[in-house]
């Protein structure tokens, strides 16, 4: 019994020395500014795809295919060692906001190619008399894709969009890769400097996941009950 | 592509011809222009001197660098699918077995490897194995790598043969117990060889995943391809080409992964002319997960 006492106290002086709520917190930012970012970006690209011209769906088919088949790490890795060491790209005069926002930068570009995807399945969920419709009463390529088409492929993509984002939020720890502060790193400094409570280390983040995880799938699936356009 | 085409726009006319000719050029010019643009500001920062891109000619630089961390990658990589289509079977198995504590702790098994991030399994492993002696240090981390893409993919896959398993007629069980097979020989023998089937364009975009994510060993220090360019990049001072050399790498490797699962898919939406309610599904989402 003493041996466990003393295997908790042990844990639980970790979070005296060690943030780790703050280093959630940055996740859960990281998350926040590249899910907004991977959105725009996303919602651009899918325009792009679906659009009468012809070099812009090239464009934007070009795009999705190379960012969804290039490691994030790389890119991550390259926004710190490319943009910023060799190109001198700054973003921010702090050291670490710098750091900070060339991440949601990397993650904005990686998950804006896997948005794309999830809106144009959302696109292919509307029927054909919805296009037939809007072009019947005068729409043109634009008024048509903002007025019918996207709102209608929002609500449809709803499921697809919810697991790029929990997606998204696991792969904050990939920021780990570019001088951020964040979970991983953090978990890699306390196990290094107490390995005898590993696991409970392992734990604590791991759960730490499954509950910022959880709601977004919660929140996702009642979306997609409720906004599910009835045909 | 062809019947998103038709959704937003009709067949055009000789004015709407002439405008999407317009369009398209403004749109090419518009991908020329920031393509020179990139061209023009790596120019500006000394990127596209032959110094920095001749040591790609140097069979050296293959030979020490590039294939060896390909080899890595390629290795890490291939006993993770392995062991992550062991796993994800075992487990999708156990999922649908008709025992409620198994089926509930696999249940829990592969929700939880689900929902925590690769990273943090892979440095947790790594940590582990590293401190505890049982594997020599310098093996840690290709362990620590082949663990946790196993657990996480193979978490993935157990899914996919569960939705593979549901996605079969119900005739093709009911024929399995109607000639005296138990459930699991039924499993084992009829639904699944058909469920692996019709999950495989999926399963093949999984294995895409898990190449992807080998680069995440970077972190750990196992020595694959990011590892070795990174090496060659500081050696040769030219740690900007040598990432873009990486990454056409993993994109040429990975979109013939994909290519595979697509005309896999297209196979077999073909074969037999018999509607597979599994693989239409994974034609909705191809990847859907971008891990």
């Amino acid at each position: 019994m003493d041996g466990l006492t003393e295997y908790f106290d042990a844990y639980l002086s970790l979070f005296e020395e060690f943030d780790v709520l703050g280093a959630f917190w940055v996740n859960i930012q990281l998350a926040f500014w590249a899910a907004i970012g991977s959105l725009i970006l996303g919602t651009v690209l899918a325009l792009m795809r679906i659009s009468p011209v012809a070099s812009l769906r090239w464009a934007g088919a070009a795009y999705v295919n190379i960012f969804r088949n290039t490691p994030l790490t790389i890119i991550i890795a390259f926004g710190v060692l490319g943009l910023y060491a060799q190109l001198n790209l700054i973003l921010a005069d702090d050291f670490d906001l710098n750091f900070f926002r060339i991440a949601v930068l990397g993650l904005s570009v990686y998950h804006a190619a896997f948005v794309c995807e999830s809106i144009r399945s959302g696109v292919n969920t509307v029927p054909l008399g919805q296009a037939e419709a809007a072009r019947a009463i005068g729409l043109s390529f634009l008024p048509a894709a903002r007025l019918v088409i996207m709102p209608q492929a929002f609500r449809g993509a709803i499921a697809p969009l919810g697991n790029t984002m929990i997606a998204l939020t696991k792969n904050t720890t990939v920021a780990a890769a570019g001088s951020v502060a964040e979970t991983a790193g953090l978990m890699l400094a306390m196990i290094e400097f107490r390995s005898d409570v590993i696991l409970m280390i392992f734990l604590t983040f791991a759960v730490g996941y499954v509950i910022l995880v959880i709601p977004i799938g919660l929140l996702t699936t009642y979306l997609s009950k409720k906004l599910a356009v009835a045909r | 592509m062809s019947a998103q085409k038709s959704v937003l726009f009709d067949a055009p006319g000789p004015k709407a011809k002439r405008n999407m000719a317009i369009g398209n050029a403004i749109g090419a010019l518009a991908v020329l222009g920031v393509v020179a643009w990139v061209i023009s500001g790596l120019a500006a920062q000394g990127q596209l001197t032959a110094a920095k891109w001749s040591p790609f000619l140097d069979p050296g630089t293959w030979q020490f660098y590039l294939i060896p961390g390909l080899l890595g990658t390629f290795q890490a990589a291939g006993v993770a699918i392995l062991s992550s289509m062991l796993f994800g079977i075992i487990f999708g198995l156990g999922r649908l077995s008709h025992n409620g504590p198994v089926r509930w702790f696999c249940g829990l098994i592969v929700e939880f490897f689900r929902a925590v991030p690769v990273l943090l399994m892979m440095i947790f492993f790594f940590m582990l194995l590293a401190t505890s002696g049982i594997f020599d240090p310098g093996e840690a981390p290709f362990y620590g790598v082949v663990i946790a893409l196993t657990l996480y993919n193979g978490s993935v896959i157990a899914e996919l043969v569960r939705s593979g398993v549901y996605g079969l007629p119900k005739g093709q069980r009911e024929a399995a117990s109607a000639i005296g097979m138990t459930r699991s020989q039924s499993l084992r023998n009829v639904e699944l060889p058909q469920a692996l089937v019709a999950m495989l364009p999926s399963i093949i975009s999984q294995f895409v995943v898990i190449l992807k994510d080998s680069a995440l060993g970077y972190i750990i220090t196992y020595p694959e391809l990011l590892v070795n360019a990174r090496r060659l990049g500081s050696g040769e001072g030219n740690i900007l080409p040598a990432l873009l050399v990486t990454a056409a790498i993993f994109i040429v490797v990975n979109f013939a992964l994909s290519w595979i699962a697509q005309r896999s898919s297209v196979f077999l939406s073909h074969r037999a002319g018999r509607k597979v309610k599994g693989a239409e599904m994974t034609e909705i989402e191809p990847a859907a997960e971008p891990k």
